[in-house]
């Protein structure tokens, strides 16, 4: 992949995100991210040639969201289109947001995800329109322990205390962050204890359902110094497919999204040793075993070596290598939003605006990872400085 | 020929859902429900008011809040007659579906037209908005517009 000239995001907003939101309605729940990211950015709409939308497909039993969102994404007249793509819908935005700009065909591109979860009905919108052949009677939905139950078996006790550390510093790093959901203050204790969902997922692992929405502004390069003073500029990104799913190949097949969207990621980005070289980690996080379990293929780590961390404490936000300081999905979903808020919270921890959850080190590079039910990856690295 | 058996899969999607009006929006349903009025919004930057109402111009991004009340009567831009019947639909073939410009309004919108011979519809025609009794805050609280009568009859 070459890219014609190199892009930065310019602007960043979203929402804060609840669980209940009847006081605005869809384009207006879109419009606040996208208001705020125009106010970051100190842009108006006249200056944004392109508008990028995205949702999970039919979760609010709504069609073409695109279309009557306008009034809120300011997409009147505009050239745009609409991309769902399951959870990694927010990633897929800024992907394609990445490629209209560096590809010389738009000068500034707005991108929007939202998810008005309370509106729709999520197991609806997975389970009941899973493949007909092998997964619409079958799945359980969002929530699988298949995986998880394999780090028991492997490391016993130690994997469940990790991945309960994991989620306690999730709800300390949400506390910390103004826009998050839930703002909990919760012990490894609460989360061992919580209720049993499917072994050994228990409910405290499982991110929620969020309302909410982000917009990221992207822009070329004489004109992202122009507009903004922190520009902060989209290295490179990977995108993995893979076969679906869970139930056709087995927990194996699982695992290579990651690993090779990391392994591609850093060959061509010359990263050795990404522990060092990348300073702060937004990852989407549907579980807390998840997160645990993925450590090892995104950061490239020795078997094992990802329940080291945690128990040293190097992933918390003033560790050597923090992972989601923003408090993560695990505290925030609002699904076809929510891939788009790790490359947002990414690139405020760049520019140093992270305010209260803000890592206590200088940030030069981040990276951001989206998922979804898809098992497709998505890679954003971000940086501070570029090559011209 | 013999026909080979293929194995195939039927169902039935069922998807619950709920749409949330915004606190601003359900003013129109609350007058609409209490008081039979039907109100738009003004754009002071555009100069357009708009129905049905939104609390933000999407022409210019400005958000939106002078209520307009709006008459009850209106023109008919356009329409189409149904003839064919489907479980979604309102009522039952052959209806009329007319795009409606109230008085006042700078902007049209898709409602049923009774009481109408079918011959004499034509885009132009006044239109008078017919409201259900037992109003419950939705859209269809306009049972449909009607025919204005004729000038010449007005006066009796």
């Amino acid at each position: 992949m070459s890219r014609k000239r190199n892009v930065a995001i310019v602007g960043i907003g979203q929402t804060y995100h609840k669980s209940h939101r009847p006081d605005v309605n869809q384009v207006e729940l879109v419009h606040e991210a996208v208001r705020a990211a125009l106010e970051d950015a100190r842009l108006s709409m006249k200056d944004i040639d392109c508008v990028v939308h995205g949702n999970m497909e039919l979760f609010e039993g709504i069609h073409q969201p695109d279309m009557w969102h306008v009034d809120g994404d300011g997409g009147f007249l505009k050239s745009g289109f609409r991309l769902s793509t399951g959870g990694t819908t927010g990633g897929t935005l800024v992907s394609a947001a990445d490629h209209l700009v560096a590809s010389g065909l738009f000068g500034v591109v707005l991108a929007v995800g939202f998810e008005k979860q309370e509106e729709g009905h999520t197991t609806t919108g997975i389970t009941a329109m899973a493949d007909p052949l092998w997964g619409r009677t079958l799945m359980t939905g969002a929530i699988s322990g298949v995986r998880a139950g394999l780090l028991v078996k492997e490391f016993g006790e130690r994997a469940e205390l990790a991945a309960a550390r994991l989620r306690v510093k999730a709800a300390d790093n949400a506390l910390k962050n103004p826009f998050a959901h839930l703002k909990l203050k919760i012990t490894v204790d609460d989360v061992m204890k919580s209720r049993l969902l499917a072994y050994p997922m228990r409910l405290l692992h499982m991110c929620p359902e969020s309302n909410g929405a982000c917009a990221l502004i992207l822009a070329a390069p004489e004109k992202a110094r122009e507009i903004s003073k922190k520009p902060v500029w989209i290295k490179d990104h990977v995108t993995v497919h893979m076969e679906e799913t869970f139930y056709r190949g087995g927990p194996q097949r699982i695992v290579p999204s990651m690993d090779v969207a990391a392994k591609k990621l850093y060959q061509r980005n010359g990263i050795k040793n990404p522990l060092k070289e990348i300073d702060v980690f937004e990852m989407y996080d549907p579980s807390s075993w998840w997160e645990l379990e993925w450590m090892e293929y995104f950061l490239q780590l020795k078997h094992g070596q990802n329940i080291d961390l945690v128990e040293e404490g190097a992933t918390e936000i003033g560790g050597r290598f923090p992972i989601n300081p923003s408090g993560g999905v695990v505290s925030t979903n609002p699904i076809g939003a929510t891939a788009m808020i790790r490359v947002a919270e990414a690139a405020l921890q760049v520019r140093g605006d992270a305010g209260k959850h803000q890592v206590p080190k200088e940030v030069r590079m981040a990276m951001a990872s989206s998922f979804g039910g898809t098992l497709w990856t998505i890679l954003h690295l971000l940086t501070r400085e570029v090559e011209a | 020929m013999e026909e080979t058996w293929c194995y195939q899969v039927s169902g039935k999607l069922e998807i619950p859902y709920r749409y949330f009006a915004g606190e601003f929006l359900s003013r129109f349903f609350v007058e609409l429900r209490d008081h039979k009025k039907i109100l738009g919004v003004r754009c002071p930057t555009c100069a357009v008011v708009f129905f049905p109402p939104r609390s933000i111009c999407g022409r210019c991004l400005s958000p939106l809040g002078e209520w307009v009340e709006l008459g009850d009567t209106g023109t008919l831009q356009s329409f189409t007659v149904v003839r064919y019947s489907e479980p979604t639909h309102p009522l039952q073939a052959p209806f009329v579906l007319g795009l409606i410009k109230l008085d006042g309004a700078d902007t049209g919108m898709l409602h049923l037209i009774g009481e109408a011979e079918l011959s004499a519809l034509r885009a132009g025609l006044r239109l008078r908005a017919v409201f259900k009794e037992k109003r419950e805050g939705e859209i269809l609280d306009i049972l449909y517009f009607r025919p204005e009568p004729v000038a010449k009859e007005a006066g009796r």
